[in-house]
Parts: C-alpha cells; structure tokens; sequence
C-alpha cells in the first residue's frame, strides 16, 4: 500500500523504457537512431564510471582515458591490420583492462581529492599518448574509416536500425551484469567504503584491493563502451578522450544521480541529447555544460534519480500519514 | 556468542582469579561456567601493551603504557580528556602505528598489522564518535559487518540477499538489538541512541574475542544508558572487553578492574574499591571537573 | 652533444619556472582551502588572453602582466566569495563548481578571442638571444626563470618570515583553531584564493611569448599542474618548486628526446613518486 507510489512509478518508468528504446525505433527517423545509439553507448560508459564515482564514492577525473584507449585500439586493428569484430572488441577491453590495473596500482591507496588529481592526470598522459604519439594513432586527426563490423547477419550492421539493436543487446547486457554485480556481496562492500572507509578497515575489510578491484572493473566496461564507439563513429580522435570528455560522463553521473545506475545512464541519454540538439543552434555548448554543473551543484547535488526516489518516498511518507488520520 | 546469556559474576569468582588460579579449576568446581571457558588455553593474556607510545610530530599522546588484560576480563579505562584513552584504542585497533612498544593479542605480536588483519583475528571496536554508514539502511549497515569476515565478500555476481545464513546473522542481530522494525532506514535519519546501537551491534557481529568499547553511553539519555548497561553486562563472559567511559556509574556498575591513564602516561590501576579511594584519581578528577 | 643538454636543460628551466608560478598557485589554494581547483589552469589562459589584448592596446608589456593578473585575481576572489563559499569545507562540491566555471572560462575565451592561437609580443628589451658558454640561449627565457626565482624567494619570505604568512599557517593547519584565535578565516581563504589565481594568471602572461595561447591550454597546464603537486608534495611551497623543476626537465627532455611519448614520459616521475613516497616528496600529512 504504502510502496504503492514508488511501485507504480517503477512499472510505467520500465513500460514507457520498454517502448521507447525496443518497440519504436522502427519508427524513428535516422537522426533519431543514431542519437539513441549514442546515447546508448554513453550511457554504458556513464554507468561504468556510477560504479567508481557513484558506489565507491572515488571522483575519477580521468575516465574518457579509458573509453579512448579502447577505441584506439579498435580502431588501430580495424584499420590497419583489418582484424574482425571479436578480435578488436576483446582487445580493447583486455588492453584497457590491463591499464587500468597498472595504473589502479598507483590510485588504489589515495582517496577524495588526492584520487581526483591523480586519475586526472593519469587520464591526461593517455590523452597525450593519443596526441603525440602520431604515428601510431594520427595524432590531431584521429584515426578514420573504421568499418561496421561484419557479423554474416542477413542485414548489414551499417544500417543505422540494425546497429541501434546491436548494441542495444550490447547495453542490456552491461546494465544486467552492472546490476547483478552492485548488489552482490562485492558490490556491497563498495558502498560500505563510501560510506566510512575507516569503519570498513576496523571491521576487517582490505579497503585498498576492494578499491583497486573496484577501478579496474570500471575502467573495463568503460573499455566495452570504448569499443563499441569505435564501431558506431567510425572515427576516434584525442578529443574523445581528453578532460573535457571526463568532465562530462561526470556530469551524465551527478546529473542522472550517483549510485543508481540507471541514474547515469539517463543523464547520459539527457548530456548526449543536450549535445546535438544545442550544438545544432550554437557553438556554445561548453558555456552551457559549464552552467548545468554549476547550477546541478547548487540546486540538485544528490542528480535526479535520488531527486526522483526521494519525492517518491516522501509521497509514500504522505500517504502512510494521511492513513493514519 | 549468545547475548542473551546469562552470566553469574560470583560463580565466575573474580576474586578467584586475583589469586590467580588456574582457569581449569574454576570450570571443575563451577557448573555455571560454560564448556568454552575451560576450553581455552590456560593463562594466556588477551592483550597486552608493552611501553606503548604515540607521538604526534613532537607532541607525545600516549606514553610508555603497559597494560595486561585476562580473557573474559571487564576492564574500564578511564581519565579525563586528553588523557590518550581513544589514542590507545586506536593503537590497539590498528588505525594508528605505534612509535615504540608493542602489543601482544593472545601473545601474538600485532603490532605492526593493519586494521583489517587485526579485525581477522578477532579485535572490535566502537568509536566514540558514531561512525556509520548513513546513507544505508540499518540492516545494510550490519550486513557490512556480518560478510567483513567472510570470503563471500568479494563475490560480484550473485546477490549478498541470496546468501541465506549472511541474512539470518543480520536478522538476529537486528532483532537482538531491538532495530527490527526500523531495519530499513537509513542510518543518519535515525535518533543518536538508535546508532549507538547499531555502533555495538556492528562490533559485536563478527564475533570478537577482544572488544574495544568507546564511550559506548556517550550522549545517551539516562533510559538508554541503563538500557545499555544491561545489554554491556549480559555480553558473553568469553569475549575479552575493555571500555572507555566517561560516565562513573556505567564504569563502576562495569568494571572488575579500572586502568586509569593522565596525560598520555599510566597513572593507577585496580579493582574498583581501589581505584575510588586512590587520592591521586579523586584529584585529576575533582580537579578537572 | 653537450650543447645540446645545456639547451635543453635550459629549455626545461624555463618551463618548470611557468610551471612553478601555476603550482605554487595550486598549492596554496589545496593548502588553506583543502580543494583542487579545477579552474586553475584556465586562469593561467585567461590571464594570458588578458594581458594579450592589454599589451596589443597599450604597448606595455608590464601593464599586460600586471593587468592580466589582477582581472583574473579577481575574478578568482569573485569565484570563492560568491559561490565555493556556499559550501564551507566540503571539498567534492567545491570542486565540482570550479570544474563548471573551467568550462565557462573556456568557452568565455573562445567567444572573447576565437579559436586560434596567439603568440604574445615579446618586450623589445628581452628580445634576442645572449650567449652562456659556446650556448646561445634566449635572454626571454632567462627572464621567465629569474622572475619564477624572485616570486619563489618573495612568497617564501611571507610565508617563513612574515605575521601574515604566520596567520596564514596557522589557517591552513587549522580552521577552527584559527578563528577561535581571532583570525579571519573566510577573508584569508579568499585572499589566498585570489593570490593563488593572480600567480597563475601573472605567469600566463609571462608565459605568452614563449608558449601562446590558445584553447585547451587551460587543461593541458591543470595536468601539468597537478603532475607538479603529485610529484612535490601538497600544500607545499618547497614541494611546488622541487617538482616544477623536476616535470619542466622530464618533460622537455621527453619532447626532445622521444616527441612521440613525451606526454607520456610524465607518467614515470610520477609513478616513482607515488610508489615510495605516495604524499610527494615534500607533502605532508
């Protein structure tokens, strides 16, 4: 009775999803679904970082490192050496993978902003390695042509609709092993060392490796959505990977709400429609990004998922006391 | 560990154990002792502090302790602010790393372990300062403490609610401590007796055999205080525990011995006759309040 | 060969002196404020931009110096009193809200100064080269480390040895000590804040003629910046200068040596640190 708000809530919110990312893409024109797709892409690297940022409660500043890193290497294989799809796609998971735990070596021990300093830089020197190192990536101009992959479908992934419900396939995946893996035992303690680190050293957890374990998980499935970009773009240059990039899956995390995942994934929808629609009037989208922040700061810190369950909740709290009276 | 137990101090006979007899013997002559009790090994102190000290860039917290706690023992740590009380907690529980001494736990030397490892081996503590999870749930709070000690921890793919005997143990304790009902809110909506609770119950979860008590009464109303009281005295007689407290009544009611620390160093210890015709005590007392 | 090591040695200095004027900025805002400030390189662009159109307009490059760093000190005091106040000593929104005003002040320059990138005038009295040992060096990058030198030697002097720079310690090690003392903790804070943005900005200008300016050098410097504080040490002053020395070298030797990985080449000083000595070589705490 009482949960009966949320509840409904939930059911329409699933029903309205249901219809409006797997039923009706037909449908769209092929703006629309190639801003879906986008949107879908980033909404799995918006819940990767949720896991770091939102659960672990570590402010990763360096995250579009590893989405970039993924793509580049995609892209590299792709191009160059003409590898197929699950060549590159493992790859450049397994190659950010192990970044990741190279450098979460480095991070795994800091905390608050101490993490913040150094995943920015860490973020940075990929960035940079993207930038210079021309021969391998292009340098300022990125690296082009990637091809759709070619998966003997009857249907060739470079229709637009086609690839929209591959990768869709590809974000439901992320979402269930996301899901399932924040409320598992693992997930659990994730919470707790954001919550008080202290008290989960005093009560027996090794807080390092749970953060270290913590990072690396999250830079792989950013790694996941690197790759996939790859194959959607075509196209990776520096400038998907810098700190401008990182600073914005962060806002698609605190705007959509830390620790929901959901949450980010619907501020990734939200920052990617945002992008297109304002950079199609203006050049000032940075201006505009730049506002949001601060304004999300000072109105809506906790994002508007947690805005959304606590209106909810406290609906729930007027109707258990309006049945008391 | 059951709460609920019992305990009857004078058969346990702690004068008994001023005389120092042998542990055995208590249990044959006993009834009331439980089988555990007997079971562990004779004369073996639970923790001792040899010329334990902390230093802070120059300034000297805690100063050449030495200190030695039985197993089973109630001891109260006592003396006014500033006199190094949470400090030696600290030490104990491995937040802080010693400068100089060591601390032996059942005669292993733990003095240079982390926390965590010190967890393992079977150390508690409550903070003095409420230190929870408040954006949790209660029932989130002390599953953090249930799973701590368990390899279940690190699973990442099957759901912490599916690990049956995980949920019982926090249930129990849940209902054990009275918070059942509000199970489900978090922990920084609830009132401040309420998380001093869940500050014990979360020590008390993972099953300690040395448990370190922080101002447990700290802020409590007198209701809650007595309330506390009686949960402290029906702890399983087993489990090792020493306490801070500020409040004289809970210390006395408490304590079979009382350590009291001044500024940093060892000032007195004794039984509780000792300690409140000790002068010295009365002074730093009267004098500091 | 040896000419070349002196060159590039050189080369390196004078960088590490840009790099020192940012850090020390950073520094001292992580020291009192205990917050990153993520608009720190930007006011090093801004300053740049700034001193750009003074010196364009009135010839002076002094005036632009100086004109670049108090607007852009300012500026930063605005920042910290009408927003990082709202959240006292909760260190994630503050930083959050200087990330938001990065991104304004980028786009803000963009809009003010387009997109490409500038060189600023050199003052005609530091122009051309002199000559050090068979090495000739430019006298301007002589200039940039001898004015890093006199602003490290100037802020250590008030921190060490002046009532102000006491106060100042006194703040930074503890807030509620310090205003229980009497001190003006909010005035210090926005007075180190806008030191802070005046160092940066003041060294953006200076940087100009050797460097430019252009978008995207707001984050590239920040890296840098932050680069400088984990290799130094927070909160710092020894630390800022040890470590803008140390990356300005890596760094330089790096483009010189292996252009291709010399972003990269970072990532080693900076590993090293923090593996043996994770609070930086001369960070506290």
């Amino acid at each position: 009775m009482k949960d009966s708000l949320a509840s409904k809530t939930k059911i329409i919110g699933l029903i309205l999803a249901f219809l409006i990312v797997v039923v009706m893409p037909p449908f769209y024109t092929s703006y629309w679904i190639t801003l879906f797709t986008q949107m879908l892409i980033y909404g799995i690297l918006a819940m990767s970082l949720d896991i770091l940022l939102g659960y672990t409660g570590l402010s990763s500043f360096g995250h579009a490192g590893f989405f970039g890193a993924s793509a580049y290497v995609v892209a590299v294989l792709a191009t160059r050496y003409k590898m197929g799809f699950l060549t590159c796609f493992v790859s450049g998971i397994a190659v950010t993978t192990v970044i990741s735990m190279i450098f979460g070596l480095l991070v795994a021990h800091a905390t608050g902003v101490y993490f913040l300093i150094i995943t920015l830089a860490l973020g940075m020197t990929l960035w940079g390695l993207a930038f210079r190192w021309v021969t391998m990536t292009g340098g300022d101009n990125g690296i082009s042509g990637i091809p759709r992959p070619d998966m003997g479908l009857p249907i060739s992934l470079k229709d637009p609709l086609t690839f929209y419900y591959f990768i869709l396939i590809f974000f439901l995946i992320c979402l269930i092993l996301m899901v399932i893996y924040v409320r598992s035992p693992f997930g659990h303690s994730l919470k707790g060392v954001r919550e008080s680190e202290s008290r989960m050293r005093v009560l027996g957890y090794h807080t390092w490796l749970h953060k270290y374990l913590s990072y690396v998980s999250s830079a792989a499935f950013a790694g996941v959505a690197g790759a996939l970009w790859a194959y959607f773009d075509g196209f990776i240059s520096p400038y998907n990977m810098d700190l401008t990039a990182s600073i914005e899956i962060i806002l698609m995390v605190i705007l959509g709400g830390p620790g929901t995942l959901i949450g980010p994934a619907l501020g990734a929808g939200i920052i990617v429609f945002l992008k297109n629609f304002i950079s199609a009037y203006t050049q000032r989208w940075l201006l505009i990004v730049g506002t949001i922040y601060i304004l999300t700061i000072l109105y809506a810190p906790q994002g508007l998922m947690n805005l959304l369950k606590d209106w909810l909740k406290g609906g729930r709290k007027k109707a258990a006391a309006e049945e008391v009276i | 560990m059951k709460i609920g137990e019992q305990r009857k101090t004078e058969a346990r006979g702690i004068e008994e154990r001023e005389d120092q007899r042998p542990m055995s013997s208590i249990g044959l002559n006993d009834p009331s002792v439980r089988c555990e009790v007997v079971e562990q090994k004779t004369a073996v102190p639970c923790l001792v502090l040899e010329n334990l000290s902390k230093d802070f860039g120059g300034l000297r917290a805690v100063d050449k302790i030495n200190l030695k706690i039985e197993p089973g023992e109630r001891r109260v740590l006592m003396g006014p602010n500033g006199a190094g009380k949470t400090t030696l907690f600290n030490l104990v529980s491995g937040v802080y790393p010693s400068s100089a001494g060591r601390i032996l736990y059942f005669e292993k030397d733990v003095t240079g372990l982390p926390s965590y490892r010190r967890a393992a081996l079977g150390i508690a503590r409550t903070y003095q300062i409420t230190n929870l999870f408040p954006n949790l749930a209660v029932s989130d709070n002390i599953l953090m403490a249930c799973q701590a000690l368990v390899r279940t921890k690190f699973v990442m793919f099957r759901p912490l609610s599916s690990y049956h005997r995980l949920m019982d143990q926090c249930n129990n304790l849940l209902k054990e401590f009275g918070l059942w009902e509000k199970r489900n809110e978090l922990v920084k909506n609830l009132s401040h007796g309420d998380q001093r609770q869940i500050e014990v119950s979360l020590a008390l979860a993972e099953k300690p055999r040395l448990l370190l008590l922080d101002e447990p009464a700290a802020g409590l109303s007198s209701a809650e205080t007595h309330a506390l009281t009686l949960l402290l005295k029906k702890l399983d007689p087993s489990i090792t525990i020493l306490l801070i407290e500020h409040d004289m009544d809970v210390a006395f009611e408490f304590a079979e011995r009382i350590t009291v620390l001044y500024q940093g160093k060892f000032l007195a210890e004794g039984t509780k006759e000792e300690i409140k015709n000790n002068s010295t005590v009365q002074e730093i007392y009267l004098g500091s309040e | 060969m040896s000419e070349f090591l002196l060159v590039q040695t050189l080369n390196g200095l004078s960088f590490g002196a840009l790099l020192f004027l940012l850090a020390s900025g950073l520094s001292l805002i992580y020291g009192v404020m205990k917050i990153v400030n993520i608009a720190h390189g930007s006011y090093f662009m801004l300053g740049a931009y700034v001193g750009l159109s003074v010196i364009l307009r009135t010839k002076s490059f002094i005036l632009g110096a100086f004109a670049g760093g108090l607007v852009v000190g300012v500026v930063g005091m605005i920042m910290e009193r009408g927003f990082l106040r709202k959240f006292p000593l909760k260190a994630l929104p503050q930083m959050m809200i200087t990330l938001g005003f990065a991104l304004v002040f980028r786009d803000l320059a963009l809009l003010i100064w387009g997109g490409d990138p500038y060189t600023l005038p050199c003052p005609e009295f530091l122009k051309g080269s002199t000559q050090i040992y068979q090495v000739v060096f430019p006298v301007y990058r002589l200039f940039v480390i001898s004015v890093a030198v006199l602003v490290a030697i100037a802020l250590w002097l008030f921190n060490d040895k002046t009532l102000v720079g006491a106060k100042l310690r006194a703040a930074v090690d503890d807030h509620e000590m310090a205003s229980g003392v009497g001190l003006n903790v909010p005035l210090i804070s926005g007075c180190m804040f806008g030191l802070g943005a005046f160092l940066a900005a003041f060294g953006g200008v200076i940087g100009g003629p050797i460097f430019g300016v252009y978008p995207g050098l707001d984050f590239e410097l920040l890296s840098l910046g932050f680069v400088v504080v984990i290799v130094g040490g927070r909160g710092s002053l020894l630390g800022s200068a040890v470590g803008s020395i140390l990356v300005g070298l890596v760094d330089n030797f790096g483009k010189a040596l292996v252009p291709e990985l010399s972003y990269f080449t970072l990532f080693a000083p900076m590993a090293i640190v923090v593996a043996v000595k994770p609070t930086g070589l001369f960070g506290r705490e």
